[in-house]
């Protein structure tokens, strides 16, 4: 292919001269590597200070919602803990049979005596107390926010954006808001975790008012239905499918909201149980605690979802059937009632009878530790040394005799130099322009360092992706973003978080994709990664962190890894999907044509499988900054830490202003991978749903 | 404004109805009545300035108890106009008068009276609810309007028999078949007995071994309860097995109106041409239409109905050289039918190019 000298090219090449230039002197020109102090505009302090006014003229008005609340909170814990365990545990199961069959009823009941026997009943009773809560109450709230941008067009385009902004701003950005206006107790984590997963019930309201077909539309309204009738006996019906989907993704994103709030403690619910140990580097029961959560998840999951796939499979005489459903739950409830008034321990479980294997699993990691402390501290230098440190500061900044075993000479630059110019230019020849100039852009930003990097050129060049990608509107939007990120200081941090994310990012896809590739080519890789995707994906972030902290301590590297385990599932996901999912006819014909198995998959496959892929790394990029929040308990450095402080330290303002920063990242980096995916889906005329 | 014609009601009339989809579709007419001076400049205008002319100055009118066919390719307007008569798709120009009123000067509420009583309508993918099974599928416009229970049920009963749906009361739609999905559609639509009733393509869906057996059994139920109906199809041959009368559309615009029997023979454009060529005429033509008048004597010859299809007389006239005398329904003589007659007009309808025939002396 014949390199095209076009107008994208010297954009390009003006992008690459002018980092350079603005790299050359940002030795000379102080305020380009960092942004002067004088000029930063304290957002932060100006929240602060808005929160005072807030909580002074109308802090009556939130203790007021918050003495409201506590008490629907108050009853259902007092509920949940005074029934017997074992009368609580029946119903569970009933409801885990009617909702997925037997199965799952097993499951529930394995889940249960799991709690029990452990010794955490209380404390799931205490977690549960406050699901059971918010989600209703989320529900609510998110169809009536789905109804209304449903219907009015004005409406959309504000709530839309307020959804991002609920789903992005990590909950440790607004916990501390809650705290300060509704006082400390339950009702914080019961509020955060409303305002956490209402988004996805409004949406999937959204999605599924609009999708009802237009037929059914227009056959209710012959059929001479009012517009009230229209919605409540056509509309609604006939996308039950959709709504009870919502109530899935509402559920868990408020259970995991709940732990998650169990942060500012006071709750003593299973959320705080794991973090707690985690803090005294419990081994043992942190996991123990943490499997707790995973249970509890997985459960909730697919029973909610079970709901949601029986809805499109009508039956008949329903009503009778769930008749003899709540006949059978009241009387077993009944009879486990008498029963545990009888034999205490189906009332409460007796201490000595709990197992505590906490002990053996803390002298088994001891063991590990202890005889491959070798090799873990190996792994992780050499991947601090070689690619983490890189990144961060840079070729020139890493490379010392004491990590690679030489000291950086001129010539080693030189040749880095012209070795990777060279590169580019035959790769950019070889396939496309873009490739080329991306990878010297790469090669540059090695060698620097993405935080010794001049803000200005990372602005240009990020706001000129985004103009590429998605249109002018998404480049002012992005370049505004940046603008934020730098008046308001905290551009360094946002730097820290971008590196942290980006490399696990980079790497979850690679390795991502390339399983998903595996696993679309043979059926037992895929049997064997589908349960472990779906258990990592229900699984509470706290949870995915316990064995990494575990053996890699505390620090970067953990973090790192933890995010990569979490942000891999979807890589995987969506790979394997586009490559299962590809029009039969094309692949036939390449295959008449005489592909062999290599070209079939590099030329025809990948490209086509491409724009699916491209939402796995969407995706892939939203896990990644979900997770990088909660990174910040094992020691990170960036916004997400600053996040962390602000909570801890009560400076609201702080936390904001950085929850909001890293809320931008993620909705650039969400817009343009977007963009770009429907772009290449438009080009190769392909459907994805 | 005269609601007669040749002696038969007009039940439903269009009037120079026009959609047009755009930002500002209604900047194309002073006067709401879609009367233009030069039609054809007119939709060039319209299309000029990047809007989408679904329907241009359509009329036709609709008489009581007849089945009018609007046939024409995909993309040709039929589902806008028929969504026009029902005020699903407000037209942008034009009048829509149903039993000498204007439909378009109704209210809201009006409407949904007039959707409740006089009108029904059957969809292409059936358009059924998905979480009702078939009676209370059937029942829902009933329903609607407040009806008990007991009452709908009845009422529905009476309809899922005439459609043969008995037994299938309480299957839900997903596990139905398309023809039986259609039923349901139909028996939905008659519930509230109609006298309008739309079918937008309701059979395309459908096999065709299936959809020929439909057609059977919407003739039936039509002999039965003789509505005044608007059928759309994008299949010519189903439109001459059911059309009293049929339109064809083409880019939004009527081309040409008639018995289906008039196009064949006198097709105005290429286009309709085009749909009638293959059209095997021994099929479409009745004694009528190839008789010729005699002033000689009728003695012995047989007699035969004006509409009775030529195929079927095919038989008697290869026996009965003198031909068959056509008589109308009051008993009239309109003439005799000949093989020879008949031999003449089907050659009229011939596609093939005639034959190079050597003429030896
Ligand atoms: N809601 C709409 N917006 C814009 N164009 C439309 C809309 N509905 C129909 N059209 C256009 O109007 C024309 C006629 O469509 P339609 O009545 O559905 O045709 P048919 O039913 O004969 O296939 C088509 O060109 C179609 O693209
Ligand atoms: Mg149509």
């Amino acid at each position: 292919m014949k390199l095209k000298v076009d107008r994208g090219f010297f954009a390009w090449l003006f992008i690459i001269l002018s980092t350079l230039v603005l790299i050359f002197l940002q030795d000379h020109l102080k305020w380009l590597s960092t942004y002067p102090k004088e000029l930063i505009i304290p957002f932060d302090h100006w929240l602060n200070l808005g929160m005072g006014f807030l909580i002074t003229y109308f802090g009556w008005f939130f203790m007021g919602v918050s003495w409201l609340l506590e008490w629907p909170i108050d009853v259902v814990r007092f509920v949940l803990q005074s029934l017997p365990w074992s009368v609580v545990s029946f119903l569970i199961c009933v409801f885990a049979f009617i909702a997925a069959g037997w199965r799952l009823a097993l499951f529930a009941l394995i889940s249960c005596m799991y709690m029990v026997v452990i010794g955490y009943w209380s404390e799931s009773m205490n977690t549960l107390s406050l699901v059971a809560i918010s989600v209703p109450l989320a529900v609510l709230i998110g169809f009536g926010f789905g109804v209304w941008a449903f219907q009015s067009q004005a409406a959309k385009r504000i709530i839309l954006p307020m959804l991002d902004i609920f789903q992005t701003v990590p909950a440790f950005a607004y916990l501390l808001l809650i705290l300060m206006l509704f006082g400390f107790g339950t009702v914080v984590g019961l509020i955060a975790s409303i305002l956490y997963s209402f988004p996805p019930m409004a949406r999937n309201v959204l999605v599924g008012l609009g999708r009802v077909p237009a037929e059914v539309i227009e056959s209710g309204l012959m059929s001479g239905a009012t517009n009230r009738q229209l919605f409540w006996q056509v509309r609604i019906p006939s996308t039950k499918r959709q709504l009870l989907l919502g109530v899935n993704q509402t559920t868990m994103a408020s259970l995991s909201m709940v732990i998650i709030a169990s942060i500012i403690g006071g709750t003593a619910d299973i959320g705080w149980e794991v973090l707690s140990q985690i803090r005294k580097a419990q081994f043992g029961e942190s996991l123990l605690a943490g499997l707790v959560i995973a249970l509890m998840a997985i459960l909730i999951d697919r029973a909610t979802y079970g709901f949601a796939k029986n809805s499109s499979t009508y039956q008949p005489r329903s009503s009778m059937a769930s008749w003899r459903y709540s006949l059978i739950a009241i009387a077993g409830a009944a009879i486990f009632f008498l029963l545990s008034s009888l034999i205490p321990a189906l009332d409460i479980w007796p201490r000595e009878l709990e197992i505590n294997p906490a002990r053996g699993m803390n002298e088994g990691l001891e063991y590990i530790i202890i005889n491959y402390r070798a090799a873990i501290e190996t792994i992780k230098t050499m991947a601090f040394f070689f690619i983490m440190l890189p990144a961060k500061i840079g070729l020139q900044g890493s490379v010392s005799p004491f990590t690679w075993g030489f000291e950086l000479q001129t010539w080693h630059s030189f040749s880095y130099a012209i070795v990777l110019t060279g590169f580019s230019i035959w790769c950019g020849i070889r396939f496309n322009m873009q490739l080329g100039f991306m990878i010297l852009l790469f090669a540059i930003f090695f060698f620097i360092g993405l935080t010794k990097m001049p803000w200005p050129a990372i602005m240009i060049i990020y706001t000129y992706i985004a103009w590429r990608l998605g249109g002018l509107t998404l480049a002012i939007g992005t370049f505004f973003g940046l603008c934020f990120l730098v008046v308001s200081g905290i551009w360094p941090e946002a730097m820290l978080s971008l590196y942290l994310c980006g490399i696990a990012v980079i790497l979850s896809f690679l390795f991502g994709s390339g399983l998903g590739i595996w696993a679309a080519h043979n059926s037992t890789v895929s049997a064997i990664l589908r349960p472990i995707n779906d258990t990592l994906q229900t699984m509470p972030l706290f949870v995915i962190l316990i064995p990494f902290v575990m053996i890699f301590k505390i620090g970067e590297f953990t973090a790192l890894l933890a995010i990569i385990a979490y942000a891999i599932v979807p890589a995987i996901r969506y790979t394997e999907h586009g490559l299962r999912n590809l029009p039969e006819g094309v692949i036939e014909a390449a295959e008449m044509m005489g592909c062999s198995k290599q070209q079939l998959l590099w030329t025809v496959k990948i490209p086509l499988a491409l724009p699916v892929m491209m939402l796995g790394l969407n995706q892939t990029i939203m896990y990644g900054i979900a997770m990088l929040v909660i990174a910040a308990l094992v020691g990170t450095n960036g916004l997400e830490q600053i996040v962390y402080i602000g909570l801890s330290d009560g400076n609201f303002g702080l936390g904001l202003i950085a929850g909001i920063g890293l809320a931008i990242i993620a909705m650039t980096a969400d817009r343009m991978t977007q963009a770009w995916s429907y772009k290449r889906q438009k080009d190769l005329d392909l459907q994805i749903d | 404004m005269g609601n007669h014609d040749g002696g038969r009601d007009v039940k439903l009339s269009c009037r120079n109805v026009w959609k047009i989809y755009g930002d500002n579709s209604d900047s194309f007419f002073m006067d709401q009545d879609g009367k233009v001076d030069d039609l054809q400049e007119h939709v060039n205008k319209i299309l000029q300035s990047d809007h989408i002319v679904a329907n241009a100055d359509v009329s036709f009118d609709v008489y009581a108890g007849e089945i009018f066919v609007i046939m024409g390719l995909s993309g040709s307007g039929k589902s806008t106009i028929v969504r026009c008569l029902s005020r699903l798709v407000e037209p942008t120009a034009g009048d829509i008068i149903l039993d000498g009123e204007n439909l378009l000067e109704k209210s809201a509420d009006e409407l949904i009276e007039i959707r409740r009583h006089k009108m029904g309508m059957v969809f292409q993918s059936f358009g059924l609810m998905p979480h009702l099974n078939v009676i209370d599928n059937i029942a829902f416009p009933l329903k609607l309007q407040g009806i008990e229970k007991a009452e709908r049920y009845s009422q529905a009963e009476r309809v899922i028999e005439l459609v043969g749906l008995q037994g299938r009361e309480s299957n839900f739609p997903n596990e139905l078949s398309g023809g039986q999905q259609q039923r349901v559609g139909i028996a939905r639509s008659l519930a509230v007995e109609p006298d309008i009733w739309l079918l937008d393509e309701p059979f395309s869906a459908l096999d065709p071994l299936i959809r020929k057996r439909m057609q059977d059994e919407f003739l039936r139920i039509q002999s039965k309860l003789q509505k005044s109906i608007v059928f759309i199809t994008h299949d010519f041959q189903e439109a001459l097995r059911l059309a009293d009368r049929m339109a064809i559309m083409r880019d939004g615009m009527i081309v040409q109106i008639g018995r289906p029997v008039d196009l064949i023979l006198n097709p105005v454009d290429d286009y309709v041409r085009e749909f009638t060529k293959d059209v095997s005429w021994e099929s479409v033509l009745c004694a009528s239409d190839v008789c010729q008048k005699t002033s000689g004597s009728l003695k012995g010859l047989g007699r035969v109905s004006a509409d009775t299809q030529i195929d079927s007389l095919l038989g008697y006239l290869a026996k009965n050289k003198n031909g068959v005398a056509v008589e109308a329904e009051d008993g009239t003589v309109l003439g005799i039918a000949t093989a020879t007659g008949v031999l003449a007009a089907l050659a009229n309808g011939s596609s093939v190019p005639p034959a190079k025939v050597k003429v030896t002396k």
